[in-house]
């Protein structure tokens, strides 16, 4: 049933001659371009792109969409990512003249309600982080991190202060170590026990007056909760530094707990994860971030203030301390649009019941895959859980039984769980279930993966045997990037 | 040359250093027990002529598809030489590591460091870490 | 709630296979002293049909570009938007995936990076191009961070002020944080005396923030004789006309990409274009497909070159990004796809006949003059003679007409003045009774 015609690449797909567009004719008196425009700034050829029709253009990535494995399709429970359901009132919502056809930089009076709900979200986002003062500027969550960094930056050179250290440790995402030295600070790793947590005595010989930002996800990559933390933060506070929580596992303690009180001094929010915007093939996100009272003047500007006097929203510039702009205009509104519907569809019961059934079903798939599996962090867990492969290695003799394994579980339609991060799990399969999935497809998934470990190596070292492509040589692609199509990569 | 009669840095990296003109001239790759850990390499980083390197900090980058590693210089010195044609054709370092794998030669400022190691106590090294 | 499935039945059998109690006993390992304990202070739940009243009061209070004539511009553009992209983009199967982990089960949406990749490096004239980054405004700081890399030069940067503000703002505030000079120039003839050879790139927007097209060659060449880099921001839409970047020598090409399909959304999500030249390709930050085969040689697409990313290089990454702008990718992606050459040209040439239309209508009136005479594209600056700027877009919006983005905000010298921008969509009707109404 595949149209592997359709799904060549648009490129060889077009005709010379052909468009899919044909705008009105120009109703002001048309003058040559060489008057408005000195020749040596014009283009002397067309661009060389494709010339296809609507329905070749249609056809082609309709085609191509039905290659991907997508939530709306599969059980997707990708470690970290917090694959859920995603909302079609949302989308429809969303994409509504009203919200969807604002100019930046219209005035402030023809937008109060855009202007209303991003203020509601920002005083949500403090409630449900216990971190009141809010930006929601940054563009993703990495980009959430980075500000922050920069806002902590700006807080101890107001105070004076030289610190030149960010703290992290080594089940941390990548994200956070690329976002301290962007931010302009060192980057030092700290070790986690055997048990996940981290290691106190590693992180004390490291803790000192330089040390800017202690960054830790909690619960974390392990999908534990370090109960540590109020000490931790207390040892990093005692020094002068500030804690930073990497809000990526959010949807595990949503009403239940808050960062800003178990001691952190900023975080960011994940949107496209907890809050169900859709992850978009890779984006677009958002990362919004938290803080605290003290910390909120450096925020990125401008946020939504509310004037009582005019009884109207606007625009805050804030009184001279921000950062400043980490990106231009407001921010991704799209993406909050969606989580300000999803937060108030859900409510403070419902929000907490989220994460309570995010956990259930993460303990349950736990319960179920240690029958089969190892699961090196114990019988419980928060919202995910890394189960091991390394048994299957010894069985097998296979080399990566990880990678083999989540291969397999495509031929099966189910998506893998994230393998090999973090780090410091050997042959780590990351398993976030999500609380949009039933107990049937929580059963099936666990059914396929016990039957796929039982399965003889040969035949998962060569899955998957049914997908549309089977093991891309990465090598060859990293060695002679082809990254554009031209004539002579047909 | 023979891999038996180089010195060996605890990153891996080989050096050889001989006499030309009165100068002494390092010349440095990696070992085949590194480039058989880092499988398939894809990338190298070469450091440029007339760059100072120094003795046990990096000067170039090794990468394999999901890996980057810094290459470490056994030597202080300057950049006389590098093996430009190394980076297109990195299945050398596996055919060849200790004579048409070479990465760079430096004019050598200064004694060696102390700490380089014989191919014996390396091979040591290798057992325990493999 | 709405979104779970469990039974009560079904949870207890749940938390029996589990071997606990209660809900409420697995989160032990939360001390109790950290737990909230009280319900979030937030509003109460709405159900689909509740929710939706709710919005839509909200989207009362906003008036849309729908019911106006828009003449707003300054970075983000009221252009047409083909139906065909809102019908592709909305597919579940490409808004509701991820980044492509594993390549056998994500064909879609690595084929659809590659294509926009080559797309984009056709538009600009560039030889690489990455999966996209945020937005324009990012994107071009991180390619002055890029390019700090390349020439290894950390100390100064220069930023023409006829850049985009906003974007001047951000890389203000990154370059603050690390320490690395950034010298604005009013004027591309200051360039010989700020360049030296402590000059990593020179930052330079065209069509510029007004309007104006540079002169790329000309800056390329003395740009290039210091050692230094041209980056370049320029909007996708004139490229239907104008020279193309990589043809004028530009190193590393950034764009704010919304023009390309995407609404104007209050200002994001939108869409950071990035393309460079070869040499650069392992410095460029954000995700990058490439072309390989598989097992039965087939042609397929991978992401590649991922040891450049933070996943791998954590502290040493060329940047932070982790993600890139997926589904604004593929709505440029059919966006150029259905303009193809021909709708390209037509564009760019609708905006730059009204643009020119509506600049010569207003000049032709005693209360307006234009403020230089450079070419301009879709965009220019018209001054008001009278200095009443806010008086004319108030009268402007009684007419349901957002007349133009004020400057005076951003430019003291350009208080009086107001930056207009005319799109495909506006027709000759529009831009006569703009030009009546400022005029009366």
């Amino acid at each position: 049933m595949r149209n592997t015609n359709a799904t060549q690449l648009i490129f060889e797909l077009s005709t010379q001659g052909r468009t899919g567009v044909r705008l009105p004719a120009c109703d002001v008196p048309e003058q040559p371009i060489e008057q408005l425009l000195p020749s040596n700034l014009l283009q002397s050829d067309s661009p060389t792109l494709p010339e296809v029709t609507e329905p070749e253009v249609i056809r082609h990535f309709t085609n191509l969409s039905t290659l991907n494995m997508s939530v709306d399709a599969h059980y997707y429970p990708l470690g970290s990512c917090t694959m859920k359901y995603n909302p079609k009132r949302n989308e429809r919502i969303a994409a509504w003249d009203g919200f969807a056809q604002l100019h930046p930089y219209q005035s402030e009076a023809s937008i109060q309600g855009m202007l209303q709900l991003l203020f509601e979200l920002q005083q949500m986002l403090g409630e449900i982080s216990g971190l009141p003062a809010v930006s929601l500027q940054p563009a993703a969550g990495a980009h959430g991190e980075l500000a922050a960094l920069m806002v902590a930056a700006a807080y101890f050179k107001g105070r004076g202060e030289s610190r030149t250290k960010v703290l992290a440790p080594d089940s941390a995402h990548g994200t956070n170590p690329a976002s301290a030295r962007m931010a302009g600070f060192d980057f030092v790793t700290i070790k986690s026990k055997e048990d996940g947590r981290v290691d106190l005595d590693h992180l004390r010989e490291h803790l000192g007056s330089d040390t800017a930002v202690f960054m830790i996800t909690n619960p974390s990559t392990l999908g534990l909760f370090d109960d540590q933390v109020q000490e931790i933060s207390d040892m990093v506070h005692e020094q002068g530094g500030l804690i930073y929580l990497d809000g990526a596992n959010m949807n595990a303690i949503l009403g239940i707990a808050r960062p800003g009180d178990f001691g952190a001094d900023m975080m960011h929010f994940n949107p496209h994860k907890t809050f169900s915007g859709p992850h978009g093939g890779g984006g677009p996100g958002a990362g919004p971030i938290c803080v605290t009272d003290s910390l909120g003047p450096y925020l990125p500007s401008p946020t939504v203030s509310f004037c009582e006097q005019s009884q109207s929203y606007f625009l805050d510039a804030g009184d001279g301390k921000s950062i400043g702009r980490v990106r231009s205009f407001f921010g991704n509104v799209g993406v909050l649009v969606r989580a300000y519907c999803y937060i108030r569809t859900h409510g403070p019961d419902g929000l907490r019941r989220v994460s309570e059934t995010a956990v259930l079903n993460a303990n349950y798939l736990l319960s179920q895959v240690k029958e089969f599996l190892d699961v090196p962090h114990g019988d419980r867990c928060m919202h995910e859980f890394v189960a091991s492969a390394a048994s299957v290695k010894e069985a097998t003799g296979l080399k990566q039984p990880a990678m083999d394994i989540a291969k397999r579980l495509l031929d099966y339609g189910f998506h893998p769980p994230t393998v090999y991060f973090p780090l410091t799990v050997p042959e780590g399969m990351m398993m976030e279930p999500t609380e949009t999935e039933s107990k049937q497809t929580l059963d099936a998934f666990a059914d396929v993966l016990k039957t796929i470990v039982n399965e003889p190596a040969e035949t998962l070292e060569h899955a998957p045997h049914s997908t549309a492509i089977r093991r891309p040589d990465e090598v060859t692609a990293a060695r002679q990037p082809i990254v554009k199509w031209t004539e002579s990569t047909d | 040359m023979n891999a038996e009669a180089l010195l060996y840095c605890d990153t891996h990296e080989w050096v050889s250093v001989a006499d030309e003109d009165g100068q002494q001239v390092a010349t440095v790759g990696i070992s085949a027990f590194a480039v058989e850990q880092l499988t398939d390499l894809v990338y190298m980083e070469l450091p440029s002529v007339g760059a100072t390197v120094t003795g046990g900090e990096e000067f170039g980058e090794v990468e394999s598809v999901k890996a980057v590693s810094a290459l470490y210089s056994p030597v202080s010195g300057t950049v006389l030489e590098v093996n430009e044609g190394l980076p297109d054709n990195l299945d050398i370092l596996n055919s060849d590591p200790y004579s048409a794998g070479w990465i760079m030669k430096v004019k050598v400022e200064g004694d060696l460091p102390a700490n380089l190691l014989d191919y014996a106590a390396y091979q040591r090294q290798c057992g325990e870490s493999g | 709630m709405p979104f779970t499935y469990n039974t009560p039945a079904q949870q207890a059998e749940m938390l029996q296979a589990i071997g606990a109690g209660s809900i409420d006993e697995l989160f032990q390992s939360i001390p109790a002293e950290m737990q909230l304990g009280r319900p979030l202070d937030i509003p109460p739940a709405l159900g689909e049909l509740e929710l939706t009243s709710h919005m839509q009061e909200l989207a009362r209070q906003n008036t849309d570009v729908t019911q106006s004539t828009c003449f707003l511009g300054a970075g983000s553009y009221d252009h047409f938007v083909p139906a065909v992209i809102d019908t592709l983009a909305s597919r579940g199967e490409f808004y509701t995936s991820y980044t492509p982990y594993q390549p056998e089960v994500s064909q879609g949406n690595l084929q659809v990076m590659f294509e926009y990749q080559t797309l984009i490096c056709q538009l600009t004239g560039m030889d690489v191009s990455n999966a996209s980054l945020y937005d324009g405004g990012s994107a071009t700081v991180e390619a002055m961070l890029m390019a700090c890399s390349i020439t290894r030069r950390h100390t100064k940067v220069i930023v023409l002020e006829s850049v985009h503000p906003e974007y001047r703002q951000i890389i203000e505030t990154y370059f603050e944080t690390i320490g690395t000079q950034v010298i604005t120039i009013s004027d591309p003839s200051q360039l010989p005396e700020e360049l030296d050879e402590a000059t990593a790139a020179v930052l330079v927007q065209s069509p510029n923030f007004f309007g104006n097209v540079e002169d790329l060659s000309t800056l390329a060449d003395q740009v290039h004789d210091a050692g230094a880099l041209l980056v370049c921001s320029v909007d996708p839409i004139s490229l239907g006309v104008l020279q193309r970047p990589g043809d004028a020598g530009v190193d590393i090409v950034v764009a704010e990409g919304q023009s390309l399909g995407t609404p104007l959304l209050y200002g994001g999500p939108y869409l950071g274009i990035m393309a460079c030249r070869e040499k650069f390709v392992r410095r460029l930050p954000g995700r990058i497909a490439g072309q390989t085969v598989d097992q039965n040689g087939n042609r397929c697409w991978v992401l590649t070159l991922q040891t450049r990313e933070q996943h791998i290089r954590r502290e040493k990454a060329t940047s932070n990004i982790c993600t890139n702008q997926g589904l604004f990718a593929l709505r440029a992606a059919i966006y150029l796809s259905v303009m193809g050459p021909s709708g390209m040209r037509d564009v760019a040439n609708l905006c730059l006949q009204k643009a020119h239309y509506a600049q010569q209508q207003l000049t032709s009136l005693d209360r307006f003059e234009a403020v230089s005479d450079q070419p301009f594209f879709k965009e220019f600056v018209v001054r008001d003679k009278q200095g009443d700027v806010s008086g004319l877009l108030e009268k402007a919006e009684d007419f349901n007409i957002l007349a133009g983005v004020p400057l005076g905000k951003w430019y003291p010298q350009y208080e009086d003045c107001l930056l207009i921008a005319v799109t495909e969509k506006r027709t000759r009707d529009e831009i006569d009774q703009l030009v009546e109404v400022l005029g009366s």
